[in-house]
C-alpha cells in the first residue's frame, strides 16, 4: 500500500502547521520560560507579558489546528500518540491551561501575582520541554501492539535520547523567545541587554545540541532513512538549521533584531523539516519488539474524499488565518514603551 | 468491577467533568459576547464616556471568561486522542475535519480579535475595535457550529459507511448537515444567548439593589431584556424542532425522556419518576399522545418503548436521570419565560429602579438558564448511551458503543491521577477567575471622561456624570489605570 498524493500533501501540511506552531507559540513559550529570569522589575515583567499579550492565543491555535488536522488526516496516528503519551500530554495540557490563566489574570489580581507568575513559568516550561521529548520518542519509534496502541510504560518515554531532544526543543524555544523579546523591549533598557545576552549564549547551546542529537541518532538510534527526494530535502533542512544559526550569529552580534528573529525562526523550520524527513514515510515508527506494524502515511491516511474536503477547507482557511495574523502583528508592531503599560 | 479500576467509567467521568467545566464558560462567552458587541456598537455610535465605561466593563468580564473557555477547550480537543483512541480511529475520517475546521475558521478569528479587545483600545481605530468585538462573537458562534456538527454526527451519523472497521466518509454535506445539526445548533446558541442576557441582567440588578451605577444598570437591563425576550420566543420553535427530530431519529433516547416502557403513542408528562427496577413510570399528570402529536402531528403515532430495546441497547441505569433532567429543563424554561417577560415589561415602563421584587429575582434568575443548559446536554449525552455513535435506523452499521471507544493504552491508575489533577487545576482556575470577575463587578463601570486618545479628565468635571457613577470612582489616577 503506498500513500496517495493527497495523503502526502497532508503530511506536508501537517509539517507546515507544526512549523507555524514552533515558530509562533515557540517565542511566547520561550518568553514564559525566561520570564522569571529576565523580568526583574514589575515594569519589565509587564513588558514581557504585553509583548505576547495580544498574540499568544492566536499562536496557540496553531497547535489546535495541527491536532485537528492530525485527527482528520491521520486519525490512527493521533489516537496512538495522544493515548500513548497520555501523562506527558496531560502535563502539556495543564501547562497550557496554567499559562493561559496566568497571562490573563496576572495583572488583574495583585494578591495572586506571585502565584500567576509561577504558573506562567511552569506552564510554559512543561510544553517547551515535553514537545521535544515526544519528538524524540517518535524518532526512536514506539513499541506498538496489534491494535496500534503504545505498549510501553510512562517511564519508557523518559529515555536519554528523547530527553536530549526535549532539551534541544527547550533551548530552541528560548532562542526564539529571546529573539522576540529583543524585538519588543525598549532598545536602551536593562531588559534588552539581558535578553540580548541570553540570545547570544543560547544560540551556541542550540548549535551544540543539534550536533549532539544528530550524532546520537546516527550512532545509537539508527532510524531507517528514506532516500531520494526526501534524502535531499533532509540535507537541505540540515543546511537551513546550521546556516541560519551561523548567519544569525552575525545578526545577533550586530543587534539586528528582526534579522535575528527571522534566522531563529528558520532554525525552527529546519528542525521540524529534519524531523519530518527523518520519520517519512512513517508517522510513528514501530520500535523493536512491536507486535503491530508501524503507523505510516499510507496506513493511517484518510480517504480521498475526506482529504479533498480538508484541502478545500485549508485553501479557504489558511489565507484568512494569514490575513488575521498580518492585521494583528501590524496593529501591535513596535517596541513596548513603559507608558503604554496600562495592563 | 469497581469504579476506580473501570477504565470506561473513569474515562467517561473525566470527560463529563472536563466538558461540564468547559461548558460553564462557553455559554458565558457566547452569551456575553453579544452583550459586549452591542455595548461596543452603542459606544461607537454615541462616543459617550458612560457608554465607554459600560463597554469596558463588559469587555473585561468577557475576556477574563473567554480565556478560561479557551484554556479548558484545549482539554476537549486533546481528549479524543488521549482518552478515546479507539473512537478516534473509528471516526477520524469524518470527525476530525470539523475539529480542524473549527480551529482554522473559528479559533483563529476569535483569538486574533480577542487580542484587539484586550490590548487595542488605544492602538486601533474605534471602528476596528468595534468590528473586532463582533468578529470575536461571530467566531465563537462559528466555533459552536463546527463542534455541534461534530457532536450531531455522533448523535445522528450520516454520509458514511464502515470499511475495514472504520467509518469512511461518502458524502461531506450529508455528514456535516446531518439530521440533527440544524435543530441542535439553533437550540444551543439560542440557549446560550438567553444565559448571556440573564447574566447581564443579574449584574445590573446587583447594582440596582446596592443603589449604585444606576445609569449603567438600567441601560444594561433595557438591552438585555430585549435580547432575553427575543431569544426566549425563538427558543420555542428551536426546542420543538430539536425534540421532534430526536423523537424521529433516536427512539431509545426519546423513550427514556418520557419514561415510556411499551410501544404506543407517547404521552407528555409534566413531572414524574421512573423506576427502572420495576420497569414502571409514575407520571400522574400526562397528556396522552401529546409528544407523538408534537413530533409527528398525529396523536396516535406509535413510538417504541424502552422494553423494545435490549437492556444493553438503551441507557440502562440512567433512564430516570434522563427523564428528570429533561423535565427540569422544560420547567426551567417556564421560569425563564416569566422572568424575561417581566423584565421586558418593567424596562418598557421604566420601572426598573422601583421594582425591588424584579431586582431580587433577576439577581438569581440566571441560575435557571444556567441549569437548563447543563440539563439539556445531560439529556443529549446520557440519553444516547450506551452509544458514542448512535445507530441510525437506515444505516445501523455506522455506530460505536462507548465501552468500545476508550484508549486501551491508558490504565486506570493514570486516569485516577489525571482526574485528581483536573480537580485541583480546575478548582484553582475557577477561584482565580471568580476573584477577577467579581473584582470587576465590584469596581463597576469606571467613567474617566476620556474618549479614545485624550488624556484622563477628572470625573467631577463631567457635566453628564450622574451622582451614582461619580461616587463609584475612587480617584482619577486609579480610575485611569483601570481603563484598558
Amino acid at each position: 500500500m503506498s500513500a496517495t498524493p493527497l495523503q502526502i500533501l497532508w503530511f506536508i501540511l501537517l509539517g507546515v502547521l507544526v512549523t507555524g506552531y514552533f515558530v509562533l507559540d515557540g517565542f511566547d513559550l520561550g518568553i514564559g520560560v525566561l520570564y522569571p529570569f529576565i523580568g526583574k522589575t514589575e515594569v519589565e515583567k509587564a513588558t514581557l507579558r504585553t509583548a505576547i499579550g495580544p498574540v499568544w492565543d492566536g499562536n496557540e491555535v496553531w497547535l489546535l489546528t495541527g491536532g485537528g488536522a492530525l485527527f482528520a488526516a491521520f486519525a490512527p496516528a493521533y489516537a496512538t500518540s495522544f493515548s500513548g503519551f497520555y501523562l506527558a500530554i496531560m502535563l502539556v495540557l495543564f501547562g497550557l491551561i496554567a499559562r493561559a490563566a496566568a497571562i490573563e489574570f496576572r495583572a488583574l489580581d495583585p494578591k495572586w501575582a506571585k502565584f500567576w507568575d509561577v504558573c506562567f513559568f511552569v506552564g510554559s516550561l512543561l510544553p517547551a520541554l515535553l514537545f521535544g521529548v515526544a519528538v524524540g520518542n517518535v524518532v526512536r519509534g514506539l513499541p506498538l501492539d496489534a491494535n496500534g496502541d503504545y505498549a510501553g510504560t510512562f517511564f519508557g518515554l523518559l529515555n536519554p535520547f528523547s530527553l536530549l531532544v526535549g532539551i534541544l526543543g527547550l533551548a530552541q524555544f528560548i532562542l526564539q523567545g529571546s529573539c522576540f523579546a529583543a524585538l519588543k523591549a525598549p532598545k536602551d533598557s536593562a531588559l534588552y541587554a539581558r535578553v540580548a545576552a541570553v540570545r547570544a549564549a543560547i544560540k551556541w547551546v542550540v548549535f551544540a545540541l543539534v550536533l549532539a542529537v544528530t550524532a546520537y541518532a546516527h550512532v545509537l538510534i539508527e532510524p531507517v532513512l528514506a532516500g531520494g527526494l526526501v534524502g535531499i530535502l533532509r540535507i537541505v533542512f540540515a543546511v537551513v538549521v546550521f546556516g541560519a544559526l551561523i548567519i544569525g550569529h552575525g545578526f545577533v552580534n550586530n543587534k539586528r533584531d528582526l534579522a535575528s528573529f527571522i534566522c531563529s525562526s528558520l532554525v525552527s523550520v529546519g528542525l521540524v523539516g529534519l524531523f519530518a524527513t527523518t520519520i517519512y514515510p512513517n508517522l510513528i515508527p514501530a520500535a523493536a519488539g512491536s507486535t503491530g506494524p508501524a503507523i505510516t502515511i499510507a496506513s493511517a491516511g484518510g480517504s480521498n474524499l475526506a482529504l479533498t474536503w480538508m484541502t478545500i477547507i485549508a485553501c479557504i482557511g489558511v489565507p484568512l488565518v494569514l490575513f488575521y495574523h498580518y492585521l494583528i502583528y501590524k496593529s501591535f508592531n513596535g517596541r513596548i514603551q513603559p507608558e503604554e503599560l496600562d495592563y | 468491577m469497581g469504579f476506580f479500576t473501570d477504565v470506561v467509567a473513569l474515562s467517561r467521568f473525566q470527560f463529563a467533568m472536563t466538558v461540564i467545566f468547559h461548558f460553564l464558560f462557553v455559554p458565558l462567552s457566547i452569551g456575553l459576547g453579544l452583550i459586549v458587541a452591542l455595548a461596543e456598537t452603542r459606544y461607537y455610535k454615541t462616543r459617550d464616556a458612560h457608554d465607554l465605561a459600560a463597554a469596558n466593563l463588559w469587555v473585561k468580564i468577557f475576556t477574563a471568561t473567554f480565556v478560561v473557555g479557551v484554556a479548558t477547550g484545549i482539554t476537549m480537543e486533546f481528549a479524543f486522542g488521549t482518552n478515546w483512541a479507539d473512537y478516534s480511529r473509528f471516526v477520524g475520517d469524518i470527525f476530525g475535519a470539523p475539529l480542524a475546521a473549527e480551529a482554522l475558521f473559528a479559533f483563529f478569528l476569535e483569538s486574533s480579535f480577542l487580542g484587539v479587545l484586550l490590548f487595542g483600545r488605544k492602538k486601533v481605530s474605534p471602528k476596528f475595535y468595534m468590528v473586532s468585538s463582533w468578529l470575536v462573537w461571530g467566531g465563537s458562534a462559528l466555533s459552536a457550529l463546527w463542534i455541534i456538527i461534530a457532536n450531531s454526527w455522533m448523535q445522528t451519523p450520516a454520509g458514511a459507511v464502515v470499511k475495514d472497521g472504520r467509518a469512511v466518509i461518502t458524502d461531506f454535506f450529508a455528514a456535516a448537515i446531518n439530521h440533527s445539526t440544524g435543530p441542535r445548533y439553533v437550540h444551543t446558541v439560542v440557549a446560550l444567548l438567553i444565559l448571556g442576557a440573564f447574566i447581564a441582567m443579574a449584574i445590573a440588578a446587583w447594582y440596582l439593589i446596592k443603589g449604585r451605577n444606576e445609569r449603567f444598570a438600567v441601560n444594561t437591563i433595557k438591552t438585555a431584556a430585549v435580547v432575553a425576550l427575543v431569544t426566549t420566543i425563538l427558543m420555542i420553535p428551536a426546542a420543538h424542532w430539536q425534540a421532534a427530530e430526536m423523537a424521529n431519529t433516536q427512539p431509545s433516547k426519546t423513550a427514556a425522556v418520557e419514561g415510556q416502557w411499551e410501544d404506543g403513542p407517547t404521552h407528555l408528562a409534566f413531572f414524574g419518576w421512573v423506576d427502572e427496577d420495576s420497569g414502571k413510570t409514575f407520571a400522574p399528570f400526562a397528556i396522552p399522545g401529546m409528544t407523538s402529536f408534537l413530533a409527528s402531528g398525529d396523536f396516535n403515532k406509535t413510538y417504541p418503548g424502552l422494553n423494545s430495546f435490549d437492556a444493553a441497547d438503551r441507557p440502562t441505569g440512567l433512564v430516570n436521570t434522563v427523564f428528570q433532567t429533561y423535565h427540569l429543563m422544560v420547567a426551567l424554561f417556564v421560569v425563564i419565560a416569566v422572568v424575561a417577560v417581566w423584565a421586558f415589561v418593567a424596562a418598557r415602563k421604566n420601572r426598573l429602579t422601583q421594582s425591588k421584587g424584579l431586582q431580587r429575582v433577576l439577581l438569581f434568575a440566571w441560575i435557571a438558564p444556567f441549569l437548563a443548559i447543563q440539563f439539556g446536554w445531560m439529556v443529549a449525552e446520557l440519553g444516547r448511551q450506551p452509544w458514542i455513535v448512535y445507530p441510525m435506523a437506515d444505516n445501523p452499521d455506522v455506530s460505536l458503543r462507548t465501552a468500545d471507544a476508550i484508549s486501551k493504552a491508558v490504565p486506570a491508575p493514570q486516569l485516577l491521577i489525571t482526574i485528581a489533577l483536573f480537580l485541583v487545576v480546575y478548582i484553582v482556575l475557577f477561584i482565580g477567575w471568580l476573584r477577577v470577575v467579581l473584582g470587576f463587578i465590584k469596581k463597576g463601570p469606571i467613567v474617566d471622561g476620556a474618549t479614545d486618545n485624550a488624556g484622563s479628565t477628572s470625573p467631577t468635571e463631567l457635566p453628564s456624570a450622574n451622582v451614582a457613577d461619580v461616587a463609584d470612582v475612587p480617584a482619577p489616577d486609579v480610575a485611569t489605570a483601570e481603563v484598558m
